[in-house]
């Protein structure tokens, strides 16, 4: 009897959030020495330049892009969105994760956010900077983009207020703005403590400037968790809504395919299971190459697989009702898009996408799995493939085929479209690069709060 | 003769439990202007040094409140007033289409607000302060406590606060210079 007890709590007992052994100093040293005084690695210049290159790459399909115009691209009528909007939507996607974890869960007090918020929040930064480039130059003309906010201007004309694009502008606008503030707020009293331990004289300037001379008093302590929490009650709606908000630029049109009710909470999903496979994506690496695997356990793989594993789940219930009502609502146009997914000409790329996004995810319900990170970074990448062929299949399949048979046509992506996105992950990953770099990215302070000594004792 | 003027007394703890209680102590010998520092927040300690409210939620919703308003009037008088626009025959005033910016603008600007009134109601930012004369200071931001009582108190002497100071069993003890 006592073997079998021992034997369920064995089973039971979850990686903990943090090695046992670290204190207040310990910890501090070891997140702030990978920016002060460690020597930065071969393999991180290597890692760098390649990034960097990979950027140079995008820069010059935008500079192309700019003196020639959209025609480079494969768009044409009747799709006309294209590359541009597929990667639109897979990037903004992606930064979900990042204020997820940051805010939704600090309200739902899950600690083990701590130790991954930081990179996620800096994920999220860059994502959404990656996704703002498409349809900025989308507009054929991104030097008037200013154009779509409203500014008093000769013309004297006012943006379109009941168009779902401009909502988005709005939408995208505000969401990176709160994201920088709160990963900005977030890294003050680090970037304090960076100030306080610095050996050189510039960094402890850079720092000392960066840090707004924050000093730990116990009032500015109060009203700064006042805020964080604030932030963090403004950013849940925001990032629910931000999706949302995307996924009307389809679901307000009449296009078979876009005009459904289930897109809004779908999108929403589908961005928190994508934004976490490229969470795992970038910790994997990171805690080994960085020796942080007692900061990022085998806990916060668990806890991420098991959360694309829910919202697999919900991705899958709106193909499901996609296709369901396609046949049930006996609109003939709406069959034909579920007959043009499963046979027509893309046909490959829905069930590519389904094996993606669905089946071997599915894998996940294995506990050995959910632990391996080999494993885990497999599946992640598995995801983030099937997410962005799932944009490939709303965009492009039901613009391709819509009304009129007349009217049909087919879209080619040319060299151009896979230089800018290949370009945009090589821009993301420099960004990463930079941030891992110069700015501690585990919250350092929050990583002091689990600690067992930071326990007031009375 | 020159001396420089005192800005308080500084006293350095090892942990979190023995600041609370040093601080606690303090406030109820009757010193007022006091206040303490910790590498992280520590829930009980704003109590103990008798900072019980803060104004950020406040600031926050004015800044929430006049983000969704002005959104909300901004759509209306452009849309509706400033260059009416027949869009399917909708009404000017189509006000459904104007949630989404609306709570968007709410969003913005309560966000903002809570930042910037944060950051303006602690002074930061503030590169200078007389704490930082402390060498000891620096492990205020990694793992030491510290409590500071100002010589701005009524009950500030210098002899007789080092003295209260050390009944505390502080780890040092620090004059600081303003």
């Amino acid at each position: 009897m006592a073997d079998h007890t021992e034997e369920v709590e064995v089973r039971n007992a979850r990686a903990p959030v943090i090695e046992p052994g670290y204190t207040f100093g310990t910890v501090t040293d070891k997140i702030s020495s990978i920016v002060l005084t460690r020597p930065t690695s071969t393999g991180w210049f290597v890692g760098f330049g390649a990034a960097f290159l990979v950027t140079m790459m995008l820069l010059f399909a935008l500079g192309y892009l700019f003196v020639k115009g959209t025609g480079i691209w494969g768009i044409n009528i009747p799709i006309g969105w294209g590359f541009a909007i597929v990667n639109f939507v897979w990037w903004i996607g992606i930064g979900h994760a990042g204020t997820l974890i940051s805010a939704i869960l600090l309200l739902l007090r899950q600690s083990w956010r701590n130790s991954i918020n930081r990179f996620a929040e800096a994920m999220t930064l860059f994502a959404v900077a990656c996704a703002g480039i498409f349809p900025l130059v989308h507009t054929g003309r991104p030097w008037l983009a200013y154009w779509l906010f409203p500014y008093p201007n000769t013309m004297q004309y006012w943006p379109q207020f009941r168009s779902p694009l401009l909502w988005d502008v709005f939408a995208v606008s505000t969401y990176f703005t709160i994201s920088l503030l709160f990963w900005f707020i977030g890294l003050v009293p680090d970037l304090a403590t960076l100030r306080d331990r610095s050996e050189s004289r510039w960094a402890r300037i850079i720092y000392g400037i960066l840090a707004l001379g924050w000093r730990g008093s116990a009032r500015h302590w109060h009203r700064y968790e006042s805020a964080y929490l604030l932030l963090a009650g403004l950013a849940t709606p925001l990032v629910l809504s931000v999706h949302t908000v995307v996924s009307f630029d389809f679901a307000i049109a009449i296009v078979p395919g876009w005009h459904t009710t289930i897109f809004p909470p779908y999108f929403v999903a589908g961005a928190i299971y994508s934004g976490f496979a490229m969470v795992l994506m970038l910790a994997i690496p990171i805690r080994k190459l960085y020796g942080l695997e007692d900061f990022i356990t085998d806990r916060h793989l668990q806890n991420s697989a098991k959360v694309m594993l829910a919202t697999g789940w919900i991705v899958a219930y709106g193909y499901g009702i996609e296709a369901f009502m396609g046949w049930y609502s006996g609109n003939r146009y709406d069959a034909f898009t579920l007959w043009n997914r499963l046979h027509g000409p893309y046909a490959f790329f829905y069930w590519m996408l389904l094996l993606c996004n669905i089946f071997i995810p599915q894998l996940l319900w294995i506990r050995k799995l959910r632990t391996s990170p080999i494993g885990l970074f497999a599946i992640s990448t598995v995801i983030l493939v099937g997410m962005w062929l799932e944009r490939f299949v709303i965009v492009v399949m039901s613009l391709h085929r819509d009304f009129l048979p007349s009217s049909w046509g087919m879209y080619y992506p040319t060299r151009w479209d896979w230089m800018t996105y290949g370009g945009t992950i090589g821009m993301f990953l420099a960004a990463m690069f930079l941030f891992v770099r110069i700015l501690p990215m585990i919250s350092i302070f929050e990583m002091r709060t689990l600690l067992p000594e930071a326990e007031v004792k009375e | 003769m020159k001396t420089t003027p005192i800005y308080g007394m500084m006293a350095e703890f090892d942990s979190a439990t023995a600041l609370v209680e040093a601080a606690r102590k303090t406030h109820q010998a009757g010193y007022q202007k006091i206040d303490a520092y910790s590498p992280f927040p520590v829930e009980e300690l704003a109590e103990a040094i008798g900072f019980h409210t803060n104004r950020v939620a406040l600031v926050t919703l004015i800044g929430a409140a006049i983000g969704g308003l002005s959104g909300y009037l901004m759509q209306y008088w452009m849309a509706a007033v400033s260059y009416p626009t027949n869009i399917g025959g909708r009404p000017y005033h189509s006000w459904p289409s104007f949630i989404v910016i609306t709570f968007e603008l709410t969003i913005l600007f309560g966000g903002i607000s809570a930042v910037l009134g944060m950051l303006a109601l602690n002074g930061l930012p503030m590169p200078y302060h007389p704490v930082f004369n402390v060498p000891r200071f620096v492990m205020a931001s990694k793992d030491r406590f510290f409590l500071i009582i100002f010589s701005t108190d009524p009950k500030y002497d210098p002899a007789g606060t080092r003295q209260f100071l050390q009944a505390l069993e502080p780890r040092s003890i620090s004059e600081v210079p303003s």
